[in-house]
């Protein structure tokens, strides 16, 4: 069985999460998008830690028998490789994107000095 | 103002009665990155076209509508979308309240009157109205369609939608941060008719991620505090 102390200091860090995660996304910190896989790792961890004959049964399940903790440690990691699997799709999308607009201001501006071949004269303020 | 991805068979078509509704409005197409030909032929039918460099989402792609009605001082902006589902013929709707200064934000619904004509499926149904009712407890009023992309703004609503608008799905934290930031909403009953070409941009697949994005959102916006609007009305 869980120890008694696993399970509160493990919902209250999962409690702790959901709140930093929520207040990030009310300052304008964190955007929805990027937080519902956070928000969805606090919820987990908090049923996991507070549900203790659940725990149990699922470490049961996994064969892991003489210390069911270990679970909440697995499904924790699990989801934060999870978080950082999305985070590297995101960083590749960002990467493209960026050498499209390089790209495109390459062009813009070569396209601007064209229609504009001499510097306008200095305005006299 | 009219966001478009890759409605090349139906942005012609909108663009010209727009046009042909009153021929002094300027039309502004906003092509979210299409790979069809959305951006020429909107072109060709008279259109202003902004044509962003990569897929931005409908959010963003509005967005940026509002941001160009901003820069260029327009006093009102009316956004409608490219697919064709919105009667350009029903602007005048939107429009009246604006003009008589009694709004700031008109949406065009499609369930102000019981009798309308709109009848989507259940579960689509549902989400309409859990998210109108969700809004209009929130934001104090009530709201029937959260969910309608067919709306006009005055300078005012401009200013706001110009800077705070969601990125995707945006519909309905629009309309709450609407409220919230002190826009006088109005709400006129509109018919939708059936999509001419291409498919909705909410497959099954999203509604998923929709409904608890929206969720989180609305949740959020009304944590948040919003700058009352009323030392910009004209």
């Amino acid at each position: 069985m869980t120890p008694v102390r696993v399970s509160v200091v493990g919902a209250a860090a999962s409690l702790l999460l959901l709140l930093v995660v929520l207040e990030l996304v009310r300052g304008r910190r964190l955007k929805e998008r990027y937080a519902l896989l956070w928000l969805a790792t606090g919820v987990v961890l908090l049923v996991l830690s507070a549900w203790r004959d659940g725990l149990n049964t699922i470490a049961g399940w996994l064969g892991v028998t003489s210390y069911p903790p270990a679970v909440l440690f697995a499904v924790a990691t699990l989801f934060i490789l999870l978080v950082l699997l999305h985070y590297s799709t995101v960083i590749s999308k960002l990467t493209d994107d960026n050498v499209d607009l390089a790209q495109r201001i390459a062009l813009l501006e070569e396209r601007i000095g064209r229609a504009r071949p001499t510097e306008p004269p200095a305005r006299a303020d | 103002m009219v966001p478009a991805l890759n409605e090349s068979g139906a942005i012609g078509r909108v663009v010209d009665e727009i046009r042909s509704f009153d021929p002094s409005i300027d039309v502004v197409v906003v092509d979210d990155a299409s790979t069809d030909e959305t951006a020429s032929v909107a072109e060709a039918h008279g259109a202003i076209v902004l044509r962003l460099p990569f897929n931005v989402g409908i959010g963003g792609a509005v967005q940026t509508g509002f941001r160009y009605a901003l820069e260029h001082g327009y006093d009102l902006a009316v956004r409608l979308d490219g697919d064709g589902q919105h009667d350009a013929s029903e602007l005048s709707k939107l429009l009246e309240p604006l003009e008589r200064g009694e709004a700031d934000l008109v949406i065009g619904s499609r369930f102000v009157d019981p009798g309308g004509s709109y009848r989507p499926p259940f579960a689509r149904l549902v989400g309409i109205r859990v998210f109108a009712r969700l809004v209009s407890i929130l934001g104090g009023q009530r709201v029937t369609d959260t969910t309608s992309g067919f709306l006009a703004l005055d300078r005012a609503g401009i200013e706001l939608f110009a800077v705070e608008y969601p990125h995707d799905y945006p519909e309905v934290e629009a309309t709450l941060v609407a409220l919230r930031s002190g826009l006088r909403l109005s709400q006129v009953q509109v018919e939708m008719r059936e999509r001419e070409s291409g498919s909705s941009s909410i497959t099954f697949v999203r509604s998923l991620y929709y409904i608890v994005k929206v969720m989180l959102a609305l949740l959020v916006a009304s944590l948040r505090r919003y700058p009352r609007l009323e030392g910009v009305r004209r």
